[in-house]
């Protein structure tokens, strides 16, 4: 029955990690033109794409403008070819109205809400291709994006998982890791100021080993930042450089 | 901060499905050798300057190994010896052991872990520089040589400053030529071994095949011996053709069983097939050895053939020829013929170190000798060893090497010897080792975690133990018992119901999880019972002085205490950790002499009368629920107290206090398993048995029938009545008989955890439960000492700890669990049948 050995004797994952390791991150700000802000990212082999339009009016009958605050409309869905096995996705079902719900609370206690009362700003973010960590992604695509939109936040959004094997933490879990039954703990986060605007654990984990195992997922926001945070500034002096020459 | 830029990203493909897995390059990976310079090492693991045991007159220069898989794979008890040191072991070498022998995998974990033995792991799969892909048309086996190679000049590349070298060892000539070529350094094992000054010894050990790579198939084992000998069986398919044919149904895959009776057939228990499939002739087998899991070709039903009603035993006279009748050839289906088979290739060898004897050599003086195993299913081995003298009339261990096509029998080589054949300490062991029983003495580390002496009991243990020192507890056994880990009491209430409690040794009190004295216990896993001796799961101290419930002394324990009306139903349940006084230590009989005495009336007697009537109404319902009654041919043995030789065999005699103890403990399990499965629905540790298949029953209802009786076997309740119905008055044995052959049909009782299966497997047949564990007899077994520290965690009497919530982890314990206690329980009627024959022997007239 022995499963898997998702971590050797010598601490390498069956990828080739070592147990404090990200995936290969890439990413791209401005894909796309029409939408207010976009962005493309890759956690390995899980990638994500998250475009943002907005603020604007309140449209369609669904919520009424708030006279304090914007409305953050926010839509998850997995692309028909994302997994190994082609599967026609449904809007709204319950995995999808889960995920963008958890994307909206999110997304709603970091960007500045009181700044555009009565409007409405709308995010997108399709998963392309699934490889573990899907919600990692789309929160880390999102941020990009809105920041992309130049919509102000109180500071970026990072999200990494971990999960638990023989003891020892590991970050930013692959679907292959994932799919093993272990814990895995999901942590978005606010990298400055260190507050945590979502946590998720699927799986039992035991109260002893949450703090390691969330220090572990911390630390990979935080390494998270650096990268996205660096990938902001080269897009913006290269659209800096830009202007400069038209 | 990491740097996604270190690593150097592939992807693999494989499979019908696409799959696309990341896999990392690094450039951090170190050689692992204290006399580099390059690589920064905090620990390492080969020495900077490795001085072998011994002078090896071939590699006079300092220097490291690197092993080939085959040298893993067959040579282990080479590499055992203190004579190999510094080894490097490539992360590809032991993916492909694990795979194909998880014995020798085991093995080579313990040399790794072993730091006097300086085995170092080299991650070359991840390596930046070792890493290959394998190229179109090349066979796995050329991959790995190809991987191993690589790794191989790496080493010599990255050494090249220093005096070190490195050496191939390889049992596989292709390889080393090849890698001789590149300018490698290699040896084969033979080669290496002979070359070490001093140890002829170790020749003996080594395995017995030194093959051309391009001959290598499946198992190492389709070779033909230079000199072109006459080839005895077909080839065996390589495991390519046998997957390919698997998946297009020409071949299916089974575990092949010996005939007890005819050494010439066997069966294959085909996956997905209620039957066993038939086997005739040693052709068909294809040195299939009892256990291996094979691929067999089903023959048309033209050419099935029937089991044959002769007993043969395989005398070995003509060692060149396999079958001589060849009735194979015989035309249409014979009487009684069944699914006929052969075996076509090997999946995965089931080969252990076998105890036996050794035979003399056909030629006097000769060093070919053949070897028999103590399991009379496996066949005759081939070794070849000098010192016949000294092994003649002992027990010793042989492992088998290979199985070439033109030797009748298997290659093997001399591994270990036991003693004297006939030497109570020898047979012992023998047993011990053919049932991989633990039996070595606890060690040091294990001990220290015992309690020290003298053990009291504190003020603290007071408060929070409920204290039941006043309740009249006693406790009923077999004779000669010392290990009691159960206790029972009963006492009216004055509304009319009773309370009743079983009270179980605190084990999980003295046993703390994860410590030397756990894993040891953990990995025991039960106390084994042979007749004359016992080998403990835990150490003496606790199985027969502080966990042992004796009588008139303060224990902890584990209590459930049930309120019941009359009727025996639960009123309600509540489990304690407490302090309790058993009044008495009783033996079956003496519980039994007590109630029957009426002039007896005091507490334990009252209680003990209570009991037995709720016993037998408890006993009632399970009945009436369809569990079954099934008798077990046990015999017992009264050993004389000095010599402990068996002085008299008796049947176990069932009383009716034997079954009230066994109803209280079962009604505790299943209370308790409703417990833990509540508060752990995914890894609670239960046990189920499950519904046996209805072939199974095929024997026994033909028995029944030739008596007129019909046994209904759909479920359990129509097996119990249908048995019961079984009587013949002028033959009284017959039924207990036909119970005792239900028995032999009845599948194995498994414990598992519970998030592994559905909630409708869990059920227990025999005992007709929805649900069981095992609660009762913590110092015995394992599984109760795991559900004592689920249900203390349950009831906030003891703190909980990681692996009590890991489903997976649960499910590793229980699968050893589960090995563990089918060896013990063969390994005791092992020890019966050995103690009978010895006991016949002895009783009989000189
Ligand atoms: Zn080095």
């Amino acid at each position: 029955m022995a499963g898997l050995e998702l971590l050797s004797d010598e601490g390498f994952r069956l990828d080739g990690r070592r147990p404090s390791e990200l995936r290969k991150i890439r990413l791209r700000l401005g894909v796309f033109d029409q939408a207010d802000g976009s962005a493309y990212i890759e956690q390995g082999n899980t990638k994500a794409l998250a475009t943002v339009y907005g603020p604007h009016e309140v449209l369609g009958g669904k919520g009424k403008p708030l006279h304090d605050k914007v409305i953050i409309n926010c839509q998850y869905s997995m692309a028909t070819f994302s997994t190994n096995e082609r599967k026609n996705r449904p809007q709204g079902d319950r995995k999808s109205t889960e995920m963008s719900l958890h994307l909206q609370r999110t997304f709603e206690a970091t960007i500045q809400t009181h700044l555009y009362p009565r409007s409405q700003i709308d995010i997108f973010v399709q998963i392309l291709q699934a490889d573990g960590g899907n919600y990692c992604a789309c929160v880390n695509a999102a941020t990009l994006a809105i920041i992309n939109a130049g919509i102000p936040m109180k500071d970026y959004v990072c999200a990494c998982s971990s999960g638990y094997v023989n003891n020892t933490p590991l970050t930013d879990v692959s679907y292959l890791e994932e799919s093993q039954g272990g814990p895995v703990v999901t942590v978005a986060m606010l990298p400055k100021s260190e507050q945590i605007a979502l946590f998720k654990m699927d799986n039992r984990l035991h109260v002893d080993h949450l703090e390691q195992v969330l220090e572990v997922a911390s630390k990979g926001c935080k390494d998270m930042y650096a990268v996205m945070n660096a990938a902001v500034k080269e897009h913006v002096s290269r659209m800096a450089k830009s202007m400069e020459c038209s | 901060m990491l740097t996604s830029r270190s690593f150097v990203k592939k992807t693999r493909k494989g499979g019908v499905m696409k799959v696309v897995r990341e896999h990392y390059l690094r450039d951090d990976i170190w050689c692992g050798s204290a006399a580099c310079t390059k690589c920064p090492i905090d620990k390492p693991v080969l020495e900077k300057e490795p001085v072998p045991e011994v002078e090896n007159t071939l590699c006079s220069y300092p220097h490291y190994l690197l092993l080939d898989t085959n040298v893993v794979l067959h040579q282990v008890d080479i590499l055992e010896d203190k004579a190999i040191k510094n080894v490097i072991l490539l992360q590809t070498v032991q993916k492909e052991v694990k795979h194909r022998s998880l014995p020798s995998y085991k093995r080579i974990r313990d040399l790794i872990a072993n730091e006097t033995k300086r085995f170092y792991v080299f991650t070359n799969e991840h390596h930046r520089d070792t890493y290959i892909e394998i190229e179109p048309k090349e066979s796995p086996n050329d991959f790995n040589d190809r991987a191993i190679r690589k790794s191989l000049a790496w080493y010599d590349e990255h050494f090249k400053d220093t005096p070190i070298k490195i050496v191939l060892l390889t049992n596989d000539i292709d390889n080393r030529e090849k890698a001789r070529n590149e300018g490698r350094v290699a040896y084969t094992v033979n080669e290496y071994v002979k070359a070490m000054e001093g140890r002829p010894e170790l020749m003996d050990r080594l395995a017995q095949i030194e093959t051309k790579e391009r001959e290598r198939k499946a198992n190492d084992s389709d070779i033909t011996a230079p000199g072109g000998r006459n080839v005895l069986y077909p080839e065996h398919l390589s495991s390519y053709e046998i997957n390919a044919g698997i998946k297009q149904g020409r071949y299916k895959k089974g575990t092949f069983k010996a005939s007890r009776e005819n050494f010439r057939e066997g069966y294959v228990s085909v996956q997905g097939m209620e039957k066993m499939v038939f086997i005739k002739g040693l052709a068909n087998q294809n040195r299939a050895v009892q256990g291996d899991i094979v691929a067999v070709e089903m023959f048309a039903e033209s050419q099935w053939t029937a089991p044959s009603t002769v007993i043969a035993e395989d005398k070995g006279s003509k060692e060149d020829v396999l079958d001589e009748d060849t009735d194979n050839s015989h035309i249409g289906p014979k009487k009684g013929a069944v699914p006929t088979c052969r075996i076509v290739g090997i999946i995965q060898r089931n080969w252990r170190p076998f105890c036996g004897v050794i035979m003399p050599a056909a030629v006097k003086g000769g060093t070919k000798h053949l070897f028999m195993a103590a399991e009379r299913l496996i066949p005759k081995i081939r070794i070849e060893t000098q010192q016949y003298e000294t092994l003649a009339g002992n027990r010793i261990i042989v492992s088998i090497d290979s199985w070439p096509r033109d030797s009748r029998y298997p290659l093997g080589h001399f591994v270990r010897n036991l003693g004297a054949i006939g030497d109570k300490d020898t047979e012992n062991e023998v047993l011990l080792l053919e049932h991989d029983v633990p039996h070595l003495p606890f060690s040091e580390a294990v001990l220290s975690f015992l309690p020290k002496l003298p053990w009291t009991i504190t003020k603290e243990d007071e408060t929070v133990r409920e204290d039941l020192r006043h309740v009249d507890i006693c406790s009923v056994d077999p004779p000669g018992c010392t290990d009691i880990d159960d206790a029972l009491h009963y006492k009216p209430l004055e509304n009319g119901n009773a309370e009743v409690g079983v009270h179980i040794a605190d084990v999980s009190h003295f046993i703390k999880p994860g410590n030397a004295l756990d894993t040891e216990a953990c990995s025991r896993g039960t106390t084994v019972y042979l007749v004359d001796r016992r080998i403990d799961m835990v150490p003496d101290l606790l199985s027969s002085n502080l966990c042992s419930l004796r009588g008139g002394v303060e224990r902890f324990a584990f209590s459930t205490l049930w309120e019941m009306t009359p009727e025996a139903e639960i009123v309600n349940v509540r489990f304690t950790k407490s302090i309790i006084k058993s009044r008495a230590a009783y033996t079956y009989e003496q519980a039994q002499n007590k109630i029957d005495d009426k002039s007896q009336n005091d507490a334990l007697a009252i209680g003990l009368r209570g009991l037995l009537k709720m016993a037998k109404i408890l006993k009632q319902k399970r009945t009436d629920n369809g569990a079954l009654t099934l008798a077990s041919s046990e015999i017992r043995f009264s050993m004389d107290s000095e010599t402990h030789d068996p002085i008299e065999v008796e049947r176990k005699v069932m009383r009716e206090t034997n079954s009230m103890v066994e109803e209280f403990m079962l009604l505790a399990n299943v209370s308790v398993a409703q417990r833990i499965r509540q508060e752990f629905p995914q890894s609670a540790c239960l046990r189920r048995h499950p519904v046996p298949p209805l072939s199974n029953f095929e024997p026994i209802i033909k028995v029944a029938l030739t008596r007129g009786f019909e046994l209904q076997v759909d479920s359990g309740k129509a097996l119990a009545d249908s048995l019961d119905k079984a009587n013949i008055p002028s033959i009284p044995f017959f039924n207990q008989l036909l119970r005792m052959m239900t028995t032999r049909c009845m599948t194995q009782a498994l414990y598992f955890s519970s998030g592994m299966l559905p909630e409708d497997e869990y059920l227990h047949f025999g005992l007709a439960s929805p649900i069981y564990t095992h609660f009762t007899s913590p110092i015995r077994r394992y599984s109760d000492v795991i559900v004592h520290r689920m249900l203390a965690v349950a009831i906030s009497a003891d703190a909980c700890f990681p692996e009590l919530l890991d489903k997976a982890k649960i499910q590793e314990i229980c699968d050893n669990l589960n090995y563990r206690h089918r060896m013990a329980q063969y390994a005791g009627r092992a020890s019966v049948d050995l103690h009978t024959q010895v006991g016949m022997y002895s009783s009989l007239p000189v």
